[in-house]
């Protein structure tokens, strides 16, 4: 190579890197990694045209270029802004952004339902992570939550249009990786829904990608539904000569049993093969599957937190306080406590017992 | 009596039609131009007259047009945005249905100046009988040679196509349009990149507003220069202005933008004062995205000048104690209406226009309109409009689009300059039911604010 590339110096909360130039600003913040990347729950790297909506990765710019060196008026985001030569950037630095990003992540949770608890997600969602790193611990939202009729996409998927934050990443994935486009968005503004027309069911070789896709529990896998909680399964790499794609997924253990099978994720949730809808809904056994290795989980992440091993069985307490006694039906707490006087027999005071019942006969 | 120039000859019986157009001197500016003049003289000729966007931004529109990226062997499109959604705008619909020719006319001019062999009219869709209007405008010109192939044996070649919205306020939007008009869900996209580098099917694409087309062929008729004569500093020209809400003569003026704000409202010429003999409290004087202003601040800046009906001296303060030229939409209120009912029907708007891409809007506007909701109806408390202002402040700048902005600013005007009638809905529920709070001291002069003491 005769002529060298240029590269663009960019400097990210006083962080310099050298990139190239059409690098955006997320993507040059990511190569220096750590807390500098912004979150991003709409901007996907290998979906041409993703980003921009979600506004979670605003950033400020205090310098334009070298060449230009006024600052950006408005927050820009920093998924869909290349970085200029010389371009100063701030993020966790900014006062501004922080600010903003709290805004939008509030904007975000007004209407999500908050249905952790039940939500197959639940573990590995980015919503989750980001109002746990970004958010306010309350809401200031006192109106029902927005709710939608329910939509049928198949035997695959399952749509919770509820939790949808409409990033559109899997409109893209539908349209960029399956030769026909059968789901978009439906209506317009705090309506607008993730469907396909007229119930159509998403029927494609490629389509469960967008279940991985989701940033939240929108779409998920309805063969792993209310399975089994994220966190209690292990995951390993494995792969296996697939026809129709890459083959190389994550299983995800309980024991000996595959609960389900995903595409192989970066450390920015991002799929780094798409795989075919056989290997994530079919081979759900070992025994389909030649294993890589245990998946390298974030020390941060819930899913690393499984570490089961060596831990005692919780203590059982009932069996000493009933002192051998095993009563059929099991009523009276007081009964048998320590604490109240065993040798006063509840049953005998009328009403219900008052501290002077108590005082009383001592 | 201020100059016209666009709406000079609307009242001609039969202007709608070419004979009687061309008669009172339709198209000398596409002879003067194609015969006299390169299209980059055209260009230089708008730069100078200082046209400014007339779509709400007040962007210059020569500058616009000297952006417009001019690659080698990629086709350049003119769009002229007919999309007039804004509540209280109505020109373009007043300009389109008297006298169509002269958007024609403008248009003709206008692509040659960008070189557009296909220019486009977006129109929203509820003008569904503009667009006969329009189309019956076209095939005339394209009789009389002036579209079609060769126009005037110059060469030049054009198409002039009429696009109906399906009505969607944010299809106003420029990218908004473009997505539109290429058959797609009418999102706004994210820039850069700009339209002029990549718009229509990623060619270069300028999108003006229709009056600030047709405020190109006065242009070329009587110079630039002399058109820049007309007016105040940066405001030259003319300017349409579509009034409405309680003044006695409601309707589309075309001021010179050297008159008052005072002298617009009150004078016979123009809106004739306020109706039944009452009183003003305040106004929205450049479309419903606007900041409102009360009756004092609207009159007199905060430095006590006359505020005068043109881009500077209506921005005049900023956002603090000024508003905007915006579209014209001059919506006047008068001492019997209420803010916070005004202000819940504009979220009411703006929730319903949102696009949905982005978050802060999406969700934002359906918000604020749930709070004005309850304020009006009695059900509110004093922290919902602290609470309102913060939510205004998240969504404004952080959208892709400029809907967001539009959609916290009017309610971020009136609880800065209206916040006494906020609290007193809050205050008294029951009262605020049965009647309005009334003038209170809107029109009261304000103290004058002088400069700071060394």
């Amino acid at each position: 190579m005769a002529e060298e590339k240029k590269l663009f110096k960019v400097t990210i909360d006083n962080i310099t890197v050298e990139v190239e130039p059409g690098t955006s600003i997320l993507n040059a913040a990511r190569m220096i990694g750590g807390e500098v990347a912004p979150p991003a729950m709409c901007y996907y790297s290998k979906l041409k045209g993703s980003g921009g909506k979600c506004r979670t990765c605003l950033v400020e710019v205090a310098a334009g270029s070298t060449a230009d060196p006024r600052p950006m008026p408005k927050l820009v985001a920093s998924c869909r802004t290349n970085v200029m030569d010389g371009m100063i950037v701030k993020n966790i630095t900014s006062e501004r952004v922080q600010d903003a990003r709290k805004g939008v992540v509030e904007m975000l949770l007004i209407n999500h339902p908050l249905d952790c608890p039940v939500c197959d997600q639940a573990g590995e969602c980015h919503l989750q992570d980001l109002s746990y790193e970004h958010g306010a611990e309350g809401t200031r939202y006192e109106f029902p939550r927005r709710t939608f009729e329910k939509h049928n996409l198949g035997p695959y998927i399952q749509l919770h249009m509820t939790r949808c934050i409409l990033c559109y990443r899997c409109v893209f994935t539908a349209d960029q990786l399956t030769n026909k486009r059968v789901h978009g968005v439906l209506d317009r503004g705090d309506h607008a829904e993730i469907a396909t027309y007229i119930e159509k069911a998403l029927d494609n070789d490629f389509i469960g990608n967008v279940i991985d896709v989701c940033p939240v529990g929108a779409l998920t896998d309805k063969t792993f539904r209310f399975k089994n909680r994220v966190w209690f399964l292990k995951p390993e790499d494995a792969h296996r000569d697939c026809p129709k794609c890459s083959g190389k997924v994550t299983l995800w253990y309980r024991g000996d049993e595959v609960f389900r099978v995903t595409g192989r994720k970066d450390e920015w949730g991002e799929l780094h093969d798409w795989i075919c809808n056989d290997c994530r809904f079919e081979k759900k056994k070992t025994s389909d599957w030649v294993i890589d290795g245990p998946t390298k989980v974030s020390r941060h992440s819930v899913i690393s937190a499984n570490h089961y091993v060596d831990t005692v069985k919780p203590h059982e307490a009932l069996p000493e306080v009933m002192g051998g006694r095993n009563p059929r039906l099991l009523m009276d707490i007081h009964d048998v406590s320590e604490v109240n006087k065993p040798n006063i027999d509840l049953s005998k005071i009328p009403g219900p017992a008052h501290s002077n019942d108590f005082k009383k006969k001592d | 009596m201020g100059r016209k120039l666009l709406l000079e000859k609307a009242h001609v019986p039969g202007i709608r039609n070419y004979d009687v157009y061309r008669r009172e001197g339709g198209y000398r500016s596409v002879e003067k131009a194609f015969k006299t003049m390169s299209p980059d003289q055209v260009t230089e000729e708008v730069k100078k007259s200082g046209l400014r966007g007339r779509g709400g931004a007040g962007f210059p529109a020569g500058m616009k047009w000297s952006f417009l990226a001019k690659p080698e062997g990629v086709p350049r499109y003119l769009v002229c945005n007919a999309d007039e959604s804004e509540p209280g705008t109505f020109k373009d619909r007043y300009l389109m249905e008297f006298i169509p020719h002269l958007l024609i006319e403008g248009l003709i001019v206008s692509s040659y100046a960008l070189g557009s062999n296909k220019t486009f009219i977006y129109i929203r869709g509820e003008y569904a009988w503009i667009v006969d209007i329009l189309e019956q405008a076209i095939a005339e010109a394209k009789n009389n040679g002036f579209l079609g192939k060769n126009i005037l044996g110059t060469g030049f070649d054009l198409d002039i196509y009429v696009q109906r919205g399906a009505g969607a306020y944010i299809c106003g939007e420029e990218t908004a349009l473009l997505e539109s008009l290429e058959g797609k869900r009418g999102n706004p996209r994210i820039k850069p990149p700009f339209p002029a580098v990549k718009g229509l099917w990623d060619c270069p694409t300028v999108v003006n507003n229709v009056e600030t087309i047709a405020a190109v062929v006065p242009i070329i008729n009587i110079t630039g220069e002399e058109y820049a004569k007309i007016g105040v500093g940066k405001s030259t020209g003319t300017k349409l202005i579509s009034a409405c809400g309680n003044i006695n003569k409601p309707g589309v003026y075309e001021i010179d933008m050297t008159i008052s704000v005072e002298e617009f409202i009150y004078s016979d010429e123009y809106c004739g004062g306020i109706a039944h003999g009452k009183r003003l409290k305040a106004c929205i004087p450049g479309g419903s995205s606007v900041p409102i202003l009360p009756a004092n601040l609207l009159l007199k800046t905060a430095k006590g000048e006359n505020r005068m009906m043109n881009y500077e001296s209506l921005s005049d303060g900023g956002f603090a104690t000024g508003t905007m030229m915006g579209s014209g939409g001059f919506i006047v209120l008068d001492e019997d209406q209420c803010v916070v009912r005004n202000t819940l029907t504009l979220a009411r708007f703006y929730r319903h226009e949102s696009c949905g891409q982005c978050s802060p809007c999406r969700e934002g506007t359906g918000w604020m309109e749930k709070i004005l909701k309850n304020i009006e109806y009695g059900k509110g408390k004093k922290s919902d409009i602290d609470l309102l202002w913060d939510i205004q402040r998240k969504i404004e700048g952080n959208t892709i689009c400029p809907l967001g902005d539009a959609a916290a600013w009017p309610v971020a005007a009136a609880i800065r300059h209206f916040r006494d009638e906020f609290e007193w809905h809050v205050q008294y529920p029951n009262a605020a039911q049965n009647r309005n709070y009334g003038l209170a001291h809107y029109a009261d002069p304000l103290p004058v604010a002088s400069a700071p003491k060394a």
